[in-house]
């Protein structure tokens, strides 16, 4: 049988970005001077050579049709210069070289549905990640969350009234692929595997699936003759691991896989260094359509934040400044055994002085 | 739709509803208005199957092995267990493209991927998944093959999916952004490019990520996503407006600036002078950009601009999250010569973590678990003050080494001073 012959892959890596770039960003690169912020949504950039560019960035549905995806670039061909970017948090910028673009590119973003904001000390677009629509192992659907609570949140990306910026990410499930977040609402399971041992032995790679354990509780066994795993449920914490390496291991339960809601994680060094989430709500319903008991927690903890923090206190900064204490009294959400943490490298997070505010 | 119904979706109706726009409107559109069968089989099929996760809160895909020839990853491959029910998007993968670095696109380019993508695959694209890629969300494995040689031809290629080095990542940066230290487009392009063989023939212990931010901002979380993050940092002094500052000052009031700036300062840095002029003592400043985050036009950073190194960063699995670590407190890069030294840290540190990372194990992990030095020693960095928060609190090792250790340390010093006057010992 004549062997068809293949295409070979042309091994270019990352494209160069200088090709689609903006020609005043090109011709002023590593050249800016300042910027300023003339109003929500709009980002004015001034270049020491006397070059501004305008940029207006605007929230999308972030799981872009082909026919968005055309609109957005027939509104960059004809309201803006047809240089755009996306931001980490999947928004879209368009860039243009006179301030007389700005306002008719922000009507016609909004007037086709699009919502500009998501600049300064607002409430950026929820990062996401797959979920239901494309994961394999999602206890969640991401895409759904993030569309609901942005509906209840859109005032607040479309103007800067927080006291810094507020980052939120969603994850479905335990390996929080949305990652750090002023807040985070991540999947939480409650409870171990349910394990189809009839599928065990042929599908999963037993010693790559006990390795896989952070805490050790699976081992090899024998069901009905049929090699497979067990785990130790007094051990198991509920935390997913297995199920990627081993598709019978099933975590995910139409009851028990819950939400959790963290806070505080902010990756900047501005102010205090680099700092990860930490729990605050768990519990939580994981409650498709429209996920309503996560998104007023979500509120109740900007408001709280909003009303008392101080201007550019970011979530972490305020807590470190009031306190937990306060901070679950303000919010009024329960504090359990289950937020003391005793995981390794875990006594640090204990109180160890007699600072203590009343 | 030529022969079929749509599915009822009353669950993801209710998506449908409120403000903001909506990611099932737009499936909806594909399933309804677009001019290929195929596309609106597609579309239907994934709502159906979507409603019925909805309904039942649960996911059902399931991975499995596809990818392009000569390649060995790049895909995320999608399968469907409820694929009878669901037979058009049965084969649902994505594919993993590289973005321009800086995440720049024409309006033109954009036409193009979209046209290319409409022809192959679901329409659905999102700029960008979390790893930083262009997911093209839905191909049959047939068509993964054609999209991808059809885009390839124009300038697009594969990102890693797997224990590979993965795509990598830089913010804006120097394109618009006056707080930009470094050339963030071309360290990224620099680093990830020389290991393309990495990217796409997975063989490593786990994934490998490269997050290039051009300041301590940080905007692309590089310290707690990345295996290997470079950020942009100065080590001269920060660069004051007065005139700008004085301005600010008048506009918004000396308890105002007192209270958000001056105070606010992780080393008490700053002074607000009687005369409102503003005094930084530089030796102190841990360039933490909160005062030039607030007042962008009067301070920016300084001149003599470089990199911090830092390694090891990555979320919970499996050890819990951890942040990366300090492993160049800083260096130059302009010349060529530092941008090989740059590739070759990297070089060196994926060597040592492929030899001795254990499957599964990310490179922060294996640094946990062998400990910095060890880590330091085998990718040849010598050790310094600024790779720690404290020294040492326990007495419990071995310190026989000692003098050795420490003629070595002021041999560098001496070193550093001949080959670098201007150095600060």
């Amino acid at each position: 049988m004549a062997k068809k012959e293949m295409r070979r892959p042309i091994e270019s890596g990352c494209p160069d970005g200088f090709q689609y770039m903006h020609p005043v960003m090109v011709k002023n690169f590593s050249q800016w001077k300042w910027h300023d912020h003339p109003r929500p949504g709009v980002l004015r950039h001034v270049a020491e050579s006397g070059d501004a560019i305008w940029t207006v960035r605007a929230g999308t549905q972030r799981i872009l049709d082909v026919f968005t995806l055309r609109t957005l670039c027939d509104i960059g061909d004809e309201f803006a210069d047809g240089h755009v970017r996306f931001t980490i948090r999947s928004n879209i910028e368009y860039m243009v070289d006179g301030e007389e673009k700005v306002n008719p590119l922000i009507g016609a973003l909004e007037n086709a549905g699009f919502v500009v904001g998501g600049t300064g000390n607002s409430v950026a677009m929820i990062a996401h990640t797959q979920g239901w629509l494309h994961c394999d192992i999602p206890g969640t659907d991401a895409s759904g969350i993030v569309k609901s609570m942005m509906d209840e949140l859109i005032d607040e990306f479309k103007n800067c009234n927080m006291p810094n910026r507020v980052h939120i990410t969603t994850s479905c499930c335990q390996i929080n692929c949305g990652g750090q977040g002023d807040i985070a609402i991540n999947v939480q399971h409650t409870k171990p595997p349910k394990i189809n041992h009839d599928l065990v032995a042929n599908v999963c790679e037993r010693p790559s699936v006990v390795a896989r354990c952070p805490v050790a509780a699976i081992r090899p066994a024998q069901v009905n003759g049929k090699p497979t795993l067990e785990v130790d449920e007094k051990k198991c914490i509920c935390c997913g691991a297995c199920y990627p390496p081993c598709p019978p291991m099933q975590i995910n339960d139409p009851e028990h896989t819950k939400l959790a809601i963290w806070v505080g994680g902010n990756h900047s060094n501005a102010r205090s260094k680099p700092s990860f989430q930490k729990l605050v709500a768990s519990g939580i319903p994981n409650n498709p359509p429209r996920w309503p008991e996560a998104t007023a927690i979500v509120k109740k903890i900007l408001n709280t934040y909003k009303d008392d923090a101080r201007d550019w206190e970011r979530i972490n900064d305020w807590i470190d400044r009031i306190g937990w204490s306060r901070f679950f009294e303000l919010t009024g959400l329960a504090f359990t055994k289950y937020h003391i943490d005793h995981w390794r490298g875990s006594r640090k997070s204990l109180n160890s002085s007699t600072h203590i505010r009343f | 739709m030529a022969d079929r119904e749509p599915h009822p979706t009353p669950m993801l109706n209710e998506l449908e509803t409120g403000p903001w726009p909506s990611f099932v409107s737009g499936i909806k559109r594909l399933r309804d208005d677009h001019r290929q069968d195929r596309v609106n089989g597609v579309a239907n099929d994934l709502l159906g199957q979507l409603e019925h996760s909805y309904e039942t809160r649960k996911g059902y895909w399931k991975g499995g092995t596809v990818s392009v020839y000569g390649y060995g990853g790049g895909i995320i491959p999608r399968f469907s267990e409820v694929g009878q029910q669901f037979p058009d998007s049965k084969e649902f993968h994505t594919l993993r493209v590289q973005p321009p670095a800086g995440n720049h696109y024409s309006t033109d380019i954009l036409r193009q991927l979209a046209d290319s993508w409409e022809k192959w695959g679901s329409g659905l694209v999102t700029f960008h998944g979390q790893t930083g890629n262009i997911m093209f969300i839905g191909a049959t494995t047939d068509n993964t093959q054609h999209f991808f040689d059809e885009i390839n031809d124009y300038g697009f290629d594969l990102g890693g999916a797997g224990p590979c080095v993965r795509t990598a990542q830089s913010c804006v940066g120097a394109s618009r952004c006056e707080q930009s230290c470094a050339n963030e487009h071309k360290i990224h392009r620099t680093l990830v490019n020389n290991f393309t063989d990495d990217v796409h023939r997975p063989a490593l212990p786990y994934k490998f990520k490269f997050k290039i931010s051009g300041c301590p901002n940080d905007c692309m979380n590089a310290i707690e996503r990345a295996d290997m993050a470079v950020i942009g940092t100065w080590r001269d002094d920060i660069k004051v407006d007065q005139d700008e500052w004085k301005s600010y000052v008048e506009t918004k009031g000396r308890q105002h600036t007192i209270d958000n700036i001056i105070t606010r300062c992780p080393t008490s840095s700053l002074s607000l002078k009687d005369d409102d002029s503003l005094e930084i003592d530089n030796r102190n400043c841990v360039r933490c950009m909160h005062c030039i985050n607030v007042v962008p036009k009067a301070l920016s950073p300084g001149s003599d601009t470089g990199v911090t190194v830092l390694m090891g960063g990555k979320r919970t699995l499996k050890i819990g999250d951890l942040m990366g670590t300090v492993v160049v407190p800083f260096m130059k890069v302009d010349s060529e010569e530092d941008y090989e030294r740059l590739v070759e840290i990297a070089e060196n540190t994926i060597d040592y973590w492929a030899e001795n990372g254990l499957e599964h194990e990310r490179c922060g992990e294996m640094i946990e678990r062998i400990g910095l030095i060890n880590f330091l020693e085998g990718i040849g960095i010598d050790v310094d003050p600024n790779m720690v928060a404290e020294p040492r609190e326990s007495s419990y090792v071995r310190m026989d080494g000692w003098d050795e250790e420490a003629i070595r340390w002021f041999e560098r010093k001496g070193e550093q001073k001949r080959v670098e006057p201007n150095a600060v010992a």
